[in-house]
């Protein structure tokens, strides 16, 4: 579905991202970790366009994507910190949104629904609280059925119960067939979520495999105590 | 932006009304648009351009292409700063049956009204800080409303006894507010009011090709910072 190959970032004099090469499979959901700083958010953003990398290749489908945009409709990215205009209401951002993209995409209404974006949609973005404005960002990203999705950071922020139907909603990705990328610091989370796990380390991938592998390359039953193994072991060389 | 034509209505209308003579209401207003439009302009498009930026996260990752992205921008703002201008200053000059300037004072506000949004963006895509970026966008408020005016003349005194037609038309082309108030008063044929570029002006260009270079220049004042702006833009990191 999609693929990085080598993609390096450097802002000034550090190195964001260093020759970063990453996979996933239609149907898979693959969790980005690593400290703060590592790279999580910049390799995201890279994906998406956002950033651009300074050198490597992104490919979708088979097809490089390099400064173009129509391969967009088939994603749907959710960004760690949302920030609207503040002046529009929820139906007016959903409205524009919904214009840029053309009107043949079927639309995703679950999240809408699920998350009761119904009852705030004639309030003011300026007006909403972040777990509020968390809710809108995830609906807007599931809303036309993307290919793939890039989720920063998804729950943070959200209450109990809309983070778990936000999981939910991820997990119902994988049986049909969808990709789905998302970065976190909850080792329960990405347990419950993922199939493989990537391992960010001062902007270089430290770990790519799957769960169980890690497991059993570490000898440790417990994901995190498992992670944490592997690091001590691998970021010293 | 309703209050931006608001008080160009104002102003005007108090302009066409405090004096008799049309040639001076003119000429009022003229320093009045080349004063107040390109600072607005600046300010006005800096500010929206830097709230936008916030909201650029996620039109980007839309299906649309920066180049869109940045047009719309640039186009949106500045055509809603040329309206608002267009009515707050068209608007008295027709009720006070001041048709004759009018058309011309008109299409030189808006002409400047879109160069100099485009050099607000080329500040802001140039400043990522905002601080930089309006201080930027206020420095060239200042060179071309101020001190552009101040140093020319200090060269002129100062390089007195040498012919100086020539080099004082280039030095004209260098800045749009100084091109702009010669393109005015060449047409409101009160020339003996603009001094010594104007004149000059009138003497080698005769009048209608040098109004053509001059609408050219302008244009080219128009495009190029845009241009420029939405190449920094391209190539930014959001």
């Amino acid at each position: 579905m999609i693929e990085l190959k080598q993609i390096s970032k450097r802002f000034g004099r550090f190195q964001a991202l260093d020759r970063v090469s990453l996979k996933a499979a239609p149907g898979e959901v693959l969790a980005i970790m690593g400290p703060n700083g590592s790279g999580k958010s910049t390799l995201m953003k890279s994906l998406v366009g956002l950033v651009l990398p300074d050198s490597g290749e992104i490919r979708f489908k088979d097809r490089l994507i390099q400064s173009k945009s129509s391969w967009r409709h088939h994603l749907g990215y959710m960004p760690q910190i949302a920030r609207y205009p503040e002046n529009l209401t929820v139906a007016e951002l959903m409205a524009l949104i919904k214009d840029l993209r053309s009107l043949e995409e079927s639309l995703d209404l679950d999240l809408f629904h699920a998350l009761g974006i119904e009852e705030m949609e004639e309030k003011k973005l300026g007006a909403l609280s972040g777990g509020m404005r968390q809710k809108v960002n995830a609906t807007l990203a599931f809303l036309f059925a993307p290919d793939l999705l890039v989720l920063d950071e998804p729950t943070a922020s959200l209450d109990p119960l809309s983070s778990e139907t936000l999981k939910q909603k991820i997990l119902k990705q994988k049986q049909v067939g969808k990709s789905v990328l998302l970065s976190s610091h909850l080792i329960t989370e990405v347990e419950e979520l993922a199939d493989r796990l990537v391992y960010l380390l001062e902007g270089k991938i430290c770990f790519d495999d799957s769960l169980e592998s890690l497991r059993a390359q570490t000898g440790q039953n417990r994901l995190g105590a498992a992670l944490a193994e592997w690091v001590r072991v691998h970021a010293t060389q | 932006m309703l209050a931006y034509a608001s008080l160009l209505f104002a102003m005007t209308f108090a302009l066409a009304s405090l004096s008799a003579d049309r040639a001076q209401t003119a000429i009022s207003l003229l320093n009045l648009v080349l004063l107040l439009v390109p600072l607005i302009s600046l300010i006005f498009s800096t500010i929206y351009s830097y709230n936008l930026r916030d909201f650029l996260d996620l039109l980007l990752a839309q299906p649309v292409s920066r180049k869109g992205v940045f047009l719309g921008q640039y186009l949106g703002v500045s055509s809603a700063l040329a309206l608002a201008y267009l009515v707050g200053t068209g608007l008295p000059l027709i009720l006070s049956g001041l048709t004759e300037p009018l058309a011309w004072i008109l299409a030189i506000g808006v002409l400047l009204n879109y160069i100099f949004s485009g050099f607000a963006f080329l500040a802001v895509n140039w400043q990522s800080d905002r601080v930089k970026g309006m201080a930027s966008a206020l420095f060239i408020w200042f060179y071309t409303a101020i001190l552009f005016d101040a140093l020319v003349l200090f060269g002129l005194v100062a390089f007195q006894d040498y012919p100086l037609e020539k080099p004082a038309l280039i030095l004209s082309f260098l800045n749009p507010i100084d091109l702009a108030r010669i393109l005015v008063l060449l047409k409101l044929d009160i020339s003996a009011l603009m001094g010594y570029t104007g004149a000059l002006y009138r003497n080698l260009f005769g009048s209608w090709w040098g109004l053509v270079l001059a609408c050219a220049v302008l244009l080219i004042w128009a495009v190029l910072p845009v241009i420029l702006a939405m190449r920094l833009f391209e190539k930014r990191d959001c």
